[in-house]
C-alpha cells in the first residue's frame, strides 16, 4: 500500500508548514518589541526545511527516494541590527537617547505567511485526494 | 483454470500499482516545494509499465543464469528509472519543484488511477456475470 505513505509525506509537510507559520506569528507579534534589560532586541527567526526520506524501499531497509517528507532542520536567527529610533523619553532609551527595536520586517513576514498557508493548503488537498482514492480502492470489485 | 480468470486483471493491477507509486512521488514533490536544494522527481509511466509487464528488460537487471537468482523488482521501483526535473524557472535555493506542473500531474494521475480502478471493476463484473447460470437473474 504505497498510497498510505502519502499521509506520512504530506503530514510531515503540513506540520513543517505550520511550524513556519508559528515562527511567522512570533515574529509579527514581536515586531514592535524594544530591547530588554540585556540590551538585545528580539531577532527575527526563520525555519530551514530539509528533506527526510520516509519508508523503506526493500527488505534491506534502505530509505525510499519516492517518499520524501519534510522536516524543520533548524530555526535560524536573523542577525541584522535592529531598528534604532531616537526617543529620549522612552524608558528603554540608551545613553544617546536611542531605542533599539526588533529587526522584524513586517512585509517579509506577511509574504512568508501567505506562502506557508498556500503550501499548507496544497498538502491538505493532496491528502484529501489520496484518501478518496484509497476509499475507492477499498471498494474494488464490489460494485 | 482459475489463473486464466485473473490473468486479464494482471495488467490493470500492475498499472494500478505504478499509478500509486507515481501518486506518492508527486505528493513528495508537493511536500518539498519549499525545501532548499530539493530536486523534483518523476518517472516515465509508459516505460515503467512496459518494464513491469516484461515487454522490455528491467533497468539494471543482471542476467539470471541460475534458477535461484532473484530478479530485481520491476518497473518504477528501480532507482535508475527515477528522473530529475529541471527547473523551468531557476530559483536561488536550487529547488526545482514547479508547483503548477506538479499539481497538474497530480490531478492527471489521480484521474488515471480512478480510471484503472474502473477497468478492474468492469472486468470483475464481467467475470462474475459469466459465472452465473442461465437460470439466475
Amino acid at each position: 500500500m504505497s498510497m498510505l505513505h502519502i499521509f506520512n509525506v504530506s503530514g510531515s509537510a503540513v506540520s513543517a508548514q505550520s511550524q513556519r507559520l508559528n515562527v511567522v506569528a512570533s515574529n509579527l507579534a514581536n515586531a514592535d518589541t524594544v530591547a530588554g534589560p540585556d540590551g538585545k532586541a528580539y531577532k527575527a527567526r526563520q525555519v530551514v526545511f530539509q528533506t527526510v526520506l520516509m519508508g523503506q524501499a526493500g527488505p534491506g531497509g534502505t530509505p525510499d527516494p519516492k517518499a520524501a517528507g519534510v522536516t524543520v532542520s533548524t530555526v535560524t536567527e536573523d542577525h541584522t541590527p535592529g531598528r534604532r529610533v531616537h526617543d529620549p523619553k522612552h524608558p528603554a532609551a540608551d545613553a544617546d537617547g536611542y531605542v533599539t527595536y526588533s529587526n522584524v520586517n513586517a512585509v517579509e513576514e506577511m509574504v512568508n505567511m501567505i506562502s506557508a498557508s498556500r503550501s499548507y493548503q496544497s498538502n491538505v488537498e493532496v491528502m484529501t485526494t489520496a484518501k478518496s482514492l484509497l476509499l475507492k480502492t477499498l471498494q474494488m470489485g464490489q460494485s | 483454470m482459475l489463473n486464466r480468470l485473473t490473468e486479464s486483471l494482471d495488467f490493470q493491477s500492475r498499472a494500478l500499482v505504478l499509478r500509486a507509486e507515481r501518486q506518492r512521488l508527486i505528493a513528495s514533490n508537493i511536500a518539498n516545494a519549499d525545501t532548499p536544494g530539493y530536486q523534483a522527481r518523476d518517472f516515465d509511466f509508459a516505460h515503467a509499465l512496459r518494464e513491469a509487464v516484461g515487454a522490455v528488460p528491467t533497468a539494471g537487471a543482471a542476467a539470471a543464469t541460475h534458477a535461484r537468482h532473484i530478479a530485481p523488482r520491476a518497473g518504477a521501483t528501480a532507482e535508475a528509472n527515477l528522473l530529475y526535473a529541471r527547473a523551468s524557472q531557476p530559483q536561488v535555493d536550487r529547488n526545482t519543484v514547479d508547483m503548477d506542473r506538479e499539481r497538474a500531474s497530480f490531478a492527471d494521475n489521480s484521474v488515471k488511477y480512478e480510471a484503472t480502478l474502473r477497468f478492474i471493476n468492469g472486468s470483475v463484473r464481467t467475470m462474475l456475470e459469466a459465472m452465473k447460470s442461465h437460470t439466475q437473474g
